[in-house]
């Protein structure tokens, strides 16, 4: 394995590279598009039902159909990096609406009325109060869809742009299980390393969940 | 990158190509669909039967928790593309390596939610159904595990999902199933093949989830059910079903 | 009948929850445990049905040591009432009714119907027998929990605060219809409460526990209340001691003015009299309005409500009535005040 990775490097790593914002780039993309939408949801309650039924008709399609299916629809080639990007940005944006509309419903109490009756308008509040105490839920859910993605680009492969699943392609086709192992390895550790990441973001970002609860 | 949009025309041959319906075949559409089913059911109800149990016994005794909630995470970051060719390009190519990647696969979740659905489970309940007199045993399948239903469905569930889509994949490995359209359209840039493909599986996997999702109103008790969000009721969501990596 | 006889309960680590209780529960009676926090008076009923396994000590139902029998067979003979009532929220009212009476194996249509004739007897209504419990408010459920642990028509049953999870409203209507319910049934109950008032309410007798489940006292209501063990008793009981006690003493010895006296006043404050001699209301300065009054008192009732109807009365009096309604009488609180004194003088 360690041979393996000695003598490829280069490939490996800008395969590495590909992976990281092949992952990245669809979460920022969904999760920004999640939160209009999620809100959305939130507001006017009769959406939310056939919003989230949306989302989980998106998210039952199998990855590679979808990579498939995008360049017709799109327009795009078969072998463009775009299709992986906009599936996993649908996907994430799928997972995330319901996520985002979940999370605002569920911080719903005490506060939120104080602060409305405090005279907050509505955008002001969604940003100021509700959405700083959605944050854990938030980020729960920004952790799966990451991870997530990391291990869906790996697909791409099969359309010529897959990141490290280029080697498992290569390594299925060679016959040799080494550059196979090296990608798992790689692709688990930087979810991983996302995933802790993502943690400490959260930890930085609400520092009132630091404090420990009084006895 | 070609940006000239191809007539949807083109897209449609293959699906609509009589030939390729017809059974018995071994590359008509109904065969592969079929395949498809058997493979991915076979997996999910193997995997059931490891996850569930252990997942039922974690939960109950509370011991092992560890282990239940590592497996998880490790689940849901393992690739699955990889280790389904990683275990083809060790065994060789034939069924059982692609059965034993989506058995590993599939156990995860089921087992991570099962156990979070035993947990779940209200503490006074179960405090009352032993103070009545019910055995160990019976507390467990007369009260925690309806109780917990809900949350195991969802695993499996998301199994399900799971399965299906990474079995599409696995058509890359030389399997069998829908999958294999999409590949063998994809290897000879025909794009009519890999739009049926793409559809077909598609269409599979979302019956697939309102199956299922028929299947949990059948066995989950109505007096379990996650309340729906009705107008003017902002009722907060129970743990609902969990995304776990989803579909491959 | 239930016998502690020196039961403990230490817990690994070193705690005493437990410490040589000892002390009967007499058959047909509510007996309340009633303490502070960490007192042991959960961790001893508990012992009772042996969700919790003694360290040392027995205690015996009818002379049988519990320990003798199996657990699981001994708790479907007894019945439990816990706080959050516990019920399944994946089967319906009736059978969670019917959950005992299933075990032991009765036929599920017979178990169901019994199930539905205990839910009107704890006073709800035939047509909740198929929802849910998430569908029940909180005292409902409560009921439910009740009827639940009457099912197998056990002679024990043991009740860990029942009502503290509802608000006070609905806690004194269900503990009006435990006592109605008891009245019917006359069960061997031992009961947990950690507030004083219900323990003296509900109960036939009261086991005071102290902080390391040491009994500091055990008798009936009026006898804690007259006759404190120790000053840690009477802390507990509280300060209001002595107006409670008044709910135990009963007006029927009480001298009354006639009510004409009130009808026929001159100044300030009239009592109104409808056509059937009805109380209607009180006038004040001759004003047409009328203070209607709160309630009225019979010879039956407790000279902690005189007192309380005469003091909120405009008049300063309350009103006695006959089985019919019509006014018979006037008391002022200072009439109360003096035959609390001729009591206390033994006349």
């Amino acid at each position: 394995m360690i041979t393996y990775l000695q003598n490829n490097y280069p490939e490996v790593l800008s395969d590495l590279r590909q992976h990281v914002w092949l992952s990245l780039v669809p979460v920022l993309i969904g999760a920004l598009l999640a939160l209009p939408v999620g809100f959305l949801a939130v507001r006017r309650r009769s959406l939310y039902q056939p919003i989230v039924n949306l989302g989980g008709i998106i998210y039952s399609v199998p990855s590679l159909a979808l990579f498939a299916v995008i360049p017709a629809v799109l327009g795009t080639g078969i072998v463009s990096p775009l299709n992986v990007v906009v599936g996993l940005s649908l996907y994430t944006f799928a997972l995330l609406t319901r996520t985002v509309a979940d999370a605002l419903i569920s911080v719903q109490g005490q506060a939120t009325q104080a602060a409305f009756a405090m005279g907050f308008r509505p955008l002001r509040q969604l940003f100021g109060v509700e959405l700083p105490m959605a944050l854990p839920v938030l980020f729960a859910g920004l952790r799966v869809a990451t991870v997530a993605n990391i291990s869906l680009v790996s697909v791409g492969a099969l359309i010529g742009t897959g990141g490290l699943g280029n080697l498992f392609t290569g390594g299925f086709q060679l016959g040799f299980v080494e550059p196979i192992v090296v990608g798992i390895v790689l692709s688990m550790a930087l979810a991983a390393l996302c995933d802790v990441g993502l943690v400490l973001a959260l930890r930085a970002m609400t520092p009132w969940t630091r404090t420990g609860a009084r006895a | 990158m070609t940006l000239t949009p191809t007539p949807m025309i083109n897209y449609l041959g293959y699906l609509f190509d009589g030939a390729h319906w017809h059974l018995g075949g071994d590359s008509s559409i109904p065969d592969r669909l079929l395949q498809h089913l058997a493979y991915t059911l076979v997996a999910v109800v193997l995997s059931a039967l490891i996850a569930l149990p252990i997942g039922l016994l974690i939960g109950h005794t509370n011991r092992g928790a560890f282990l239940a909630i590592g497996l998880g995470n490790l689940g849901r970051s393992l690739p699955t593309f990889g280790l389904v060719l990683l275990l083809v390009t060790e065994f060789g190519v034939y069924q059982w390596p692609v059965i034993v990647a989506l058995v590993v696969l599939a156990v995860p979740p089921i087992l991570v939610q099962t156990y979070a659905g035993i947990r779940s489970v209200d503490r006074s309940a179960v405090d009352a159904a032993i103070g009545m007199g019910m055995r160990p045993a019976q507390v467990l399948f007369k009260a925690e595990l309806p109780m917990a239903m809900p949350l195991i469905i969802g695993g499996l569930r998301s199994a399900l999902l799971q399965v299906t889509a990474t079995a599409t994949i696995a058509a890359y490995a030389s399997f069998g199933g829908l999958g294999r359209l999409l590949i063998d359209g994809l290897s000879r840039n025909e794009y009519d093949q890999i739009f049926a493909g793409a559809v077909m599986v598609a269409v599979l996997a979302i019956c697939l989830d309102y199956l299922s999702a028929g299947i949990e109103r059948l066995v989950v008790s109505p007096g379990v059910r996650e309340p729906r969000v009705r107008r003017g009721l902002l009722r907060r969501p129970r743990a609902s079903r969990p995304a776990t990596t989803g579909t491959t | 009948m239930i016998t502690f006889d020196a039961v403990t309960k230490e817990f690994p680590g070193g705690s005493v929850a437990v410490d040589h209780l000892s002390l009967e529960l007499p058959t047909g009676q509510i007996t309340v445990f009633v303490g502070p926090s960490g007192c042991g008076k959960t961790t001893s009923l508990r012992m009772i049905n042996r969700t919790i396994e003694p360290t040392s000590g027995t205690i015996s139902i009818d002379g049988e040591d519990v320990t003798t029998q199996d657990a699981a067979l001994l708790r479907r003979k007894i019945g439990y009432v816990i706080q959050n009532a516990g019920l399944f929220p994946h089967r319906t009212i009736a059978d969670n009714i019917a959950t005992v009476p299933l075990l032991n194996g009765v036929d599920k249509k017979q178990a169901r119907q019994e199930a539905v004739e205990l839910l009107t007897r704890v006073g709800l209504d035939e047509s909740m027998a198929r929802r849910y419990p998430s569908q029940l408010s909180g005292g409902q459920q409560q009921r439910v929990g009740v009827a639940r642990a009457l099912a197998a028509d056990p002679p024990v049953m043991l009740m860990d605060e029942p009502f503290s999870a509802v608000d006070p409203i609905v806690r004194d209507d269900l503990q009006k219809e435990f006592l109605r319910l008891q009245s019917e049934i006359g069960k061997t109950i031992a009961f947990v409460t950690h507030d004083i008032d219900e323990a003296i309410k509900l109960g036939d007798n009261v086991a005071v526990l102290r902080e390391g489940g040491h009994l500091a006292q055990l008798g009936t209501p009026q006898e804690l209340l007259d006759h404190p063990a120790d000053q840690f008793v009477a802390d507990f009981v509280g300060r209001d001691r002595g107006f409670r006690a008044l709910s135990f003493m009963t007006a029927a010895d009480l001298e009354t003015e006639p009510v004409t006296a009130y009808v026929d006043r001159q100044h300030d404050v009239r009592l109104v009299l409808d056509g059937d001699g009805r109380p209607a209301g009180w006038s004040v300065g001759g004003s047409p309005d009328l203070h209607a009054l709160p309630a009225t008192f019979t010879a039956d009732d407790s000279l902690r409500l005189v007192t309380d109807l005469a003091i909120t009365s405009p008049a300063g009096a309350a009103v006695r009535v006959d089985p019919d309604g019509v006014a018979d009488g006037v008391v002022a609180h200072e009439a109360v005040a003096r035959h609390l004194t001729s009591l206390r003088q033994g006349g």
